[in-house]
């Protein structure tokens, strides 16, 4: 990571794979002088470890969080978990902002001292089923009281922008900041698993074959070149998503997911003209 | 009802493996209903293992016999004598059941002969399906009676995930995402207004997570009808 990014996601591969706690990665990030966003999914922490990561981590200087329902965790590497699921996203919304705004804790007990005024995003798929239900799941965080949205990975444009006309009509875009997802693409084999395994995305068989082609005319021996062609290619693509959905109106912003592909990024941000990037207001200190 | 199912017979033998006389006691309730320990599953269960033990050179007497429920003391007292002549009693009974037999004669040893799954219905012959989660709050008044607790992976009160795609959970094996057919259903109804309103954090206490739950009636009691 370096300056070509207003923020850092301190996830974990979709959530799936044991890694190290987000709030410590949050720490590391803000070390090294970036701003991260710190996800918190409800799969793993009941209320109480919730509300005691958050105070822990708003001590420690992080000011974003992204209130997550979290993937199952028959993906990940510990399918035989328990998971928790005491609260849902929506209520880990409410929690926080309550914290925040009501300066109490979620059974309702008053915070001594400062309370934690974190920035709260949630996360949005335009993608998911039932479609005509994702603009009014998106209004009911708002309403819960997110402040920003990250969509999942945006392939399949013209479909994001008819979620995004519905947004518009519920009126919601004026009360979020909308970040559309946007992941490059590395090779066919990826497009083609995002394609067809992965829950809730949506990628249109044109950028499968558009990574297929990139590769022609080069030697199926000659790895290494057909590997750079193809990345070449998924910047490209990436850069494009960013272009067509900047035109969309309602969305503020993208936010990248270089998915095991972090230098990526810098080329993505330069190729879309976004560089440099604007210098962000420094994190004001509770008041 | 209670489904549940029988145990892999490998297991089963390993559990009476040091026993020589086994009492297989199935339950007509149930278990019956689901193929699982009734009558004909303890008759079959009981001559499996009597045919198995003698191939393996060591032949086991295993009796069986089924009460009507197990889950209760007045249904289950007859059985002391054979009980007591037996070294263990498998249990063909629910995990209820195997409690109760557990709970009224101390000194048998009871081994559970099922895996009890969940409380459902069969959706179709020889298929069951698992619908109440025993939270302890019904909220099926504001889901279209399908419970979300039950039937949605993260047990979500708000509306589906993000992974819910093509009426189907992300968690696959075609399980039906809960929320997809909730939003249906009220949808059919002309309720969706019920799902744009955000659900509470949920109080769990009523669910296992308060504790070993108990119900106490005392319009029902003895005690109390004898006080009055």
């Amino acid at each position: 990571m370096d300056a070509s990014t207003n923020g850092f996601k301190s996830g974990s591969r979709l959530e799936r794979v044991l890694r190290a706690g987000h709030y410590a990665v949050g720490v590391i990030a803000l070390q090294e002088g970036l701003e991260p966003v710190m996800q918190m999914t409800c799969r793993d922490r009941n209320r109480l470890a919730m509300q005691s990561d958050l105070l822990g981590a708003y001590a420690l200087g992080l000011r974003n969080v992204l209130c997550l329902t979290g993937d199952h965790q028959s993906f990940g590497n510990h399918p035989t978990a328990k998971n928790v699921h005491d609260l849902d996203s929506l209520q880990l919304i409410q929690m926080v902002v309550g914290m925040r705004d009501g300066k109490c804790f979620q059974c309702g007990d008053a915070i001594k001292g400062a309370e934690p005024r974190f920035f709260v995003g949630a996360a949005a798929n335009p993608f998911g089923d039932p479609f005509e239900w994702r603009p009014l799941r998106l209004a009911k965080k708002a309403r819960a009281g997110a402040s920003f949205i990250q969509t999942q990975l945006i392939y399949n444009v013209p479909r994001f922008a008819d979620f995004m006309a519905r947004v518009r009509e519920l009126g919601v875009h004026k009360d979020v900041y909308l970040l559309a997802g946007i992941g490059p693409l590395k090779s066919p084999g990826m497009a083609k698993y995002m394609r067809d395994e992965v829950p809730g995305l949506d990628v249109p068989n044109e950028f499968v074959d558009r990574m297929t082609a990139a590769a022609d005319g080069i030697d199926k021996e000659d790895k290494k070149a057909r590997a750079a062609a193809w990345k070449k290619e998924g910047i490209k693509v990436a850069v494009e998503l960013i272009q067509q959905v900047r035109q969309i109106e309602g969305v503020s912003g993208v936010h990248l997911m270089a998915i095991e592909w972090e230098e990526a990024v810098r080329p993505i941000v330069e190729g879309a003209g976004l560089l440099p990037r604007p210098e962000p207001e420094p994190i004001r200190t509770a008041a | 009802m209670i489904i549940a199912e029988q145990k892999p017979f490998e297991e089963i033998k390993g559990l009476i493996a040091e026993a020589e006389k086994v009492l297989v006691v199935g339950c007509g309730t149930c278990v019956t209903v689901c193929f699982a320990g009734g009558e004909k599953e303890a008759g079959i269960l009981a001559t499996s293992l009597r045919m198995t033990t003698k191939i393996d050179g060591a032949a086991k007497d295993v009796s069986h016999t089924t009460v009507q429920r197990q889950c209760e003391w007045e249904y289950i007292d007859p059985l002391a004598d054979q009980i007591e002549q037996a070294d263990v009693v498998l249990s063909l009974g629910c995990g209820v059941g195997v409690q109760a037999l557990a709970e009224r004669f101390p000194k048998a040893i009871v081994l559970p002969g099922l895996n009890t799954a969940f409380m459902g219905l069969p959706t179709e012959q020889g298929v069951w399906e698992e619908r109440c989660a025993a939270c302890g709050s019904c909220i099926l008044g504001l889901t279209g009676g399908i419970c979300p607790i039950a039937r949605c992976a993260k047990q979500l009160l708000n509306g589906p995930c993000g992974g819910s795609q093509n009426g189907l959970c992300e968690i696959g094996h075609d399980t039906p995402c809960a929320w997809q057919l909730i939003y249906d259903r009220l949808k059919a109804q002309n309720r969706l207004h019920l799902l744009m309103e955000i659900q509470p954090a949920k109080n769990w206490s009523t669910s296992r997570d308060g504790g070993p739950r108990r119900i106490a009636r005392e319009d029902l009691r003895l005690a109390a009808q004898v006080s009055e």
